[in-house]
């Protein structure tokens, strides 16, 4: 590595620690503290100085890296590496993961806050997958996403409580709902692309949000919907004490109450749930239609020239990535027994929409690892309470410096050669 | 077959198509020169109906297209190869010529189209598993064309087959035209910038100044015209 190099590097990281300084010394430097009758500005110098100098670190190893990428590349050859055992093996990474999916609640280490993250990181990875059919195969950016999720949601909870019906009629219904708001988003929002479809779905998902907090009567506003019957093992539900002439899922099996018997029903409800999502969409990428999206992502005129109905292929795409999302939404509803417009604000939309762009537009298995990595996180460091956000923040960093088009990149060819074994 | 009368054509104010009129009978090579921003390609796109006429008529086989949709005027059998071939680069080559087909009874006859066109372009079914964003221009081309073609046309609107192309593959790629043209019994409508090979192809051809139709005539004929030799083709004087 050259001189220059290195003290070019360097100048940028001092320039790094500048917008550092700007950022964090207002920010972090100046904090007001109430003492008697009021506020005074007790300064940080100290704890700005460490950051700054963090800041400065962090850019300058990044640049010497980036810099020296020959010859100095461990993280470049770690995540080359990394990426080409999960391409090669992706079959096999893909059944192991879904054996570990189904014996993880047997595991001697398993306990109900694990049960609980699990359950949390399939349904992202649930979402996620949803909306890799529509961000990651039709290529049109969806950031309301989560108003489908908050119309399965609803639907779901209002058909439960009003009629009375079981988990298993409600969710396709809740779905069918999903799927109708993603057609009627779909269609003002057909002329545009890019950054402007972005700009109108984002404005989607807060009407949506809005219209539950505004809608008193139907929606119950911002206190939100109660009651929401838990879902029963094919009509065995699971109560401590069943009412008279019922059975309920502990009495039927002869088993001890244990309340993880319904957290165990749920974390298999949602895996499958997700699996289902998963096995459509590589199905789907197989037919014309789904063919027809991934054409539509890389050029809408040929499309138009080859006979593909954009209109058609891109309602599709929107409405079939919503009506997943609102499975996802029941399902949340069900877990939960409680919902409102809380559950449903626009960090949802982003961190979906994260984890489809971080695991590799279109990458089936990027979405999971990228789940694991982001929910992961943020839980590992849920005792840092306010730092678990920087710890998310950082972890999309991490992610766009050393895999830039995301953890899997590579698209998987539909077709393969006759008699290639994959 | 295709018959386009007095058809207009604007982008917001600005009109690019003037009345052009052209028709291009059954089994035929036409071809349609002209410089940069004539409207060439504007044409092609008003006759697939991507961009719609204002005024005028397109009948194709006595059936008014103006006001179809792009995907219905590929079912009637006119499919456009688009200008700078708009391949679908991350997908393979297989796809690529499977979305041609698209329209085409979703693969009834895949197999037997598909040989056909690794037939007329062999070098696809060598890389049938490539990316098509990993071609040379010339073999995006020919996968252009051969994704046409999959869905049966039986009109093919070709926009500058030879733009940025390696002047041996562009005698190849013309070969193959005129090779769908007689073998395939496919009409063929070619726009091009290349005057001279497009003349040599076709049996009519047309000439498009901002948006009208100057001259026409057979391609020999427009081969020896002054004026065309000096305007379009190399070594002519104007007198």
């Amino acid at each position: 590595m050259e001189k220059q190099d290195i003290i070019k590097s360097f100048k940028d990281s001092l320039f790094t620690g500048l917008i550092a300084l700007a950022l964090f010394g207002p920010i972090v430097g100046l904090r007001t503290a109430s003492k008697g009758e009021g506020l005074f500005i007790t300064p940080q110098w100290g704890v700005v100085f460490l950051l700054v100098g963090l800041c400065i670190l962090g850019r300058f190893l990044i640049n010497i890296n980036s810099a020296r990428r020959k010859e100095f590349k461990i993280f470049s050859t770690l995540s080359s590496k990394f990426s080409s055992i999960t391409e090669d093996k992706a079959k096999h990474f893909a059944i192991t993961g879904i054996l570990f999916a189904l014996v993880f609640p047997f595991l001697p280490f398993t306990d109900r806050y694990f049960m609980d993250v699990a359950i949390m990181i399939l349904t992202y990875i649930m979402l996620g997958w949803g909306l890799n059919i529509v961000v990651g195969l039709a290529g049109l950016l969806d950031l309301g996403y989560v108003a489908f999720y908050a119309v399965g949601a609803y639907s779901y909870a209002l058909i439960a409580t009003t009629f009375g019906w079981s988990f298993w009629i409600c969710l396709p219904l809740a779905g069918l709902f999903a799927a109708f708001f993603g057609i009627l988003l779909g269609f003002p929002v057909l002329r545009l692309r890019g950054d402007y479809l972005a700009i109108v779905t984002l404005g989607f998902g807060e009407i949506i949000r809005i219209i539950l907090i505004n809608w008193y009567e139907v929606t119950n506003g911002p206190d939100g919907i109660t009651g929401i019957p838990r879902p029963s093992f094919f009509g065995l539900p699971f109560k401590r004490s069943p009412d008279e002439g019922e059975m309920s899922f502990h009495t039927f099996f002869g088993l001890e109450y244990s309340t993880m018997h319904r957290i165990i029903f749920l974390y298999y409800l949602i895996l499958i749930l997700a699996l289902i999502t998963n096995y459509f969409t590589l199905k789907i990428r197989k037919l014309p239609v789904g063919r027809a999206w991934e054409a539509l992502r890389e050029d809408e005129i040929a499309c138009k020239s080859l006979g593909v109905n954009p209109t058609n292929t891109k309602l599709t795409a929107f409405a079939i990535g919503a009506m997943f999302g609102g499975f996802a939404g029941s399902f949340f509803a069900t877990r939960q027994a409680f919902i409102s417009p809380e559950s449903f604000t626009f960090i949802e939309s982003a961190i979906i929409v994260a984890i489809v762009v971080l695991g590799g537009m279109g990458s089936q298995t990027g979405v999971v690892l990228a789940s694991i990595f982001l929910i992961g996180i943020t839980e590992i460091f849920r005792d840092l309470e306010q730092y678990r956000m920087i710890a998310f923040g950082g972890a999309m960093v991490l992610i766009m410096v050393f895999k830039p088009k995301g953890i899997l990149a590579n698209r998987k060819p539909t077709i393969l050669m006759h008699g290639d074994k994959n | 077959m295709l018959k386009i009368s007095n058809v207009e054509t604007f982008y917001g104010k600005i009109q690019a198509l003037r009345g052009v009129d052209i028709d291009v009978n059954d089994g035929e090579i036409v071809s349609l020169i002209g410089s940069n921003g004539a409207g060439k390609s504007t044409l092609l796109m008003t006759i697939s109906g991507v961009n719609k006429a204002r005024n005028g008529n397109i009948t194709f086989n006595g059936e008014k297209i103006e006001n179809r949709d792009p995907h219905k005027i590929v079912d009637l059998g006119i499919c456009q190869v688009p200008e700078g071939r708009r391949i679908f680069s991350r997908l393979t080559v297989e796809e690529n010529l499977r979305l041609g087909a698209y329209t085409n009874e979703q693969g009834k006859h895949f197999e037997t189209d598909i040989k056909e066109v690794y037939d007329l372009f062999p070098v696809l079914s060598d890389r049938k598993t490539q990316r098509g964003g990993t071609l040379s221009g010339g073999e995006q081309q020919m996968l252009a064309i051969g994704r046409a073609l999959m869905s049966k046309p039986k009109v093919l609107l070709l926009d500058e087959p030879s733009l940025g192309i390696a002047p041996k593959l562009v005698n190849q790629i013309f070969a193959s035209i005129k090779n769908i043209n007689k073998e395939k019994n496919v009409t063929i409508f070619l726009v091009e910038q290349n005057a001279k090979k497009a003349l040599e192809l076709a049996d009519r051809a047309y000439v498009l100044v901002n948006g009208k139709v100057t001259i026409m005539g057979s391609g020999q004929e427009l081969l020896k015209n002054k004026d065309i030799q000096a305007a379009y083709l190399e070594g002519g004087t104007k007198n």
